[in-house]
């Protein structure tokens, strides 16, 4: 036993102490391999979902292309979710993260991020017509249906004191929402509202009753090293030109996105310029 | 330095980020995450011993139809994963159980993720405890049990005074190894939501980044807690030893 409590104690160390996977040059390494590694979402519709066949599509999807074909190599899409996406990118599993990853400070410890940043969105809840929710402060003291790892549950928890309950993914915290787990869903309010807009019937008792809050821009998430390195700033130039042609206005109509003030701010910066 | 101050300080110096011990918020998490494992773990250790004995009583009877039944439940919860057990319970049969309508008209369900959690983990544990305790009782030598029906015992009271003390004792070391697992197995109600030790742990890292920490905090907390475990029945099964025999 005495032996065993040491080796364990002795392989934690190990562990703590082992850095993380460092990256050379990504840039040279995905020319290279002549294929880049996405993390991108399959539950948000409609920035990364699964269509009828199985494929990943989405805005964000078509962001991947878009970068990929600039670079002249093949694209390949991993599922992330709220998770595992900062883990992924650190193993090396994936050389970018295009996964609706809100931009904040904390997060920026851990995660290159992209500037300019290629959308926004703000904090809501999707909840029942019959639960009449007129504030934020309606949920203190009430179950809210969250996803896991999404930065604002637990200011939300905070500041509300309303009690999450987070799930894995989207759908499982939505099956929740509807089994009547939770009073509420919290989540970006981009997907609620084009949840409730895409007119499916199993919404149409539902709303999206509050005013959003903490807005927080979208960015591309690469490794540390990379985000003044090469790669970041090709995927920097790569942004700015999608704002400035218009690229980003022409992709949230094509997706049927309500169209965001936000990018339309920036593209005026942008194309000005 | 408090302590506190002293991890903030090997987070801000050394990049290990143990939140739970500077941040409030997240010891608080992780506090109510480990009441909440240990609620799991003892309420669905002491339901998989009450199923338990009774499968093995069942089986051990006369009736055909209890016995068929016992034994459908039980390979039906020997063999398929647990996670899915618990995810068909919450996911499929809650729908079928409503519960009263709350004040804001919505219909709640009638178990909660925790109820279902601990049903679900009892149901698991029992049909394998069922396998344990016949397989004891069957140990017990027939002659022991004769001898008990010729001195006029029912077959309750040999059971209760002869045949169950010796059968319980010789099941007790395969019993701690299934409480062990079920332990263990109390993470997988992570995926219904119910706020224990992985779920806590998963929600500090996945605000706080720090991955690594956490999941050794997490096997460290584990290992802490097993031991604890075997460390209690270690002690109760040198209590109970059968003198003449290997248990």
């Amino acid at each position: 036993m005495r032996l065993f409590v040491k080796s364990a104690i002795a392989l934690m160390v190990l562990a703590l102490a082992s850095g993380q996977a460092t990256a050379d040059d990504t840039l040279a390494k995905v020319k290279a391999a002549g294929k880049i590694a996405a993390g991108v979402k399959n539950d948000y519709r409609p920035w990364g979902f699964l269509d009828p066949s199985g494929q990943i599509v989405g805005m964000e999807v078509d962001l991947a292309r878009d970068i990929a074909k600039r670079l002249g190599v093949e694209v390949q899409l991993v599922p992330v979710v709220a998770a595992n996406r900062m883990e992924f990118l650190a193993q090396g599993n994936i050389d970018m993260i295009i996964a609706t990853m809100s931009d904040t400070p904390e997060r920026r410890k851990v995660v290159g991020m992209v500037e300019p940043q290629y959308y926004a969105s703000a904090t809501n809840i999707l909840a029942p017509k019959s639960a009449h929710l007129k504030a934020w402060t309606d949920l203190t003291g009430k179950k809210v249906c969250g996803v896991q790892g999404a930065f604002y549950n637990r200011g939300v928890e905070q500041k509300y004191k309303a009690e999450i309950v987070s799930f894995a993914g989207v759908p499982d915290a939505l099956k929740a929402l509807q089994a009547g787990t939770c009073i509420a869903f919290v989540y970006d309010d981009t997907f609620i509202q084009s949840t409730l807009s895409s007119k499916d019937p199993q919404w149409a008792d539902y709303e999206m009753p509050l005013t959003s809050e903490d807005p927080q821009p979208w960015a591309i998430g690469v490794r540390l090293d990379d985000v003044n390195g090469p790669f970041g700033q090709f995927l920097s130039k790569t942004s700015e030109e999608w704002h400035k042609t218009g690229y980003l206005i022409d992709l949230e109509k094509k997706w049927g996105i309500t169209p965001s003030s936000f990018l339309v701010e920036m593209h005026n910066k942008y194309a000005g310029k | 330095m408090t302590i506190p101050e002293a991890f903030q300080h090997l987070n801000d110096a050394y990049g290990i980020n143990l939140s739970l011990v500077y941040d409030p918020f997240d010891r608080n998490r992780f506090i109510r995450g480990l009441e909440m494992t240990l609620l799991l773990s003892l309420v669905s250790m002491a339901l998989s011993v009450v199923i338990g004995l009774a499968g093995a009583w069942i089986l051990g009877g006369r009736s055909r139809f209890l016995k068929g039944v016992t034994t459908g439940f039980v390979e039906a919860f020997r063999n398929t994963p647990p996670l899915i057990q618990l995810l068909f319970f919450f996911f499929a049969v809650s729908p079928f159980f409503p519960g009263p309508v709350n004040s804001s008209g919505q219909v709640t369900p009638l178990i909660g993720g925790v109820g279902w959690a601990i049903l679900s983990l009892s149901l698991y544990a029992g049909a394998l405890n069922v396998e344990i305790f016949r397989s004891g009782l069957e140990a017990v030598p027939s002659a022991t049990r004769e001898a008990a029906e010729s001195l006029g015992y029912t077959r309750l009271q040999a059971f209760r005074q002869i045949v169950f003390p010796l059968a319980f004792r010789i099941s007790l070391p395969a019993l701690n190894n299934n409480m062990v697992n079920l332990i263990k197995t109390t993470t997988l109600a992570y995926a219904i939501g119910v706020p224990e030790l992985l779920y806590a742990s998963a929600a500090i890292w996945s605000e706080s980044l720090n991955v690594r920490e956490m999941m050794l905090v997490m096997l460290a907390t584990y290992l802490l807690l097993i031991a604890l475990y075997t460390g209690i029945m270690d002690r109760v099964e040198r209590a109970l030893r059968m003198p003449g025999t290997d248990v």
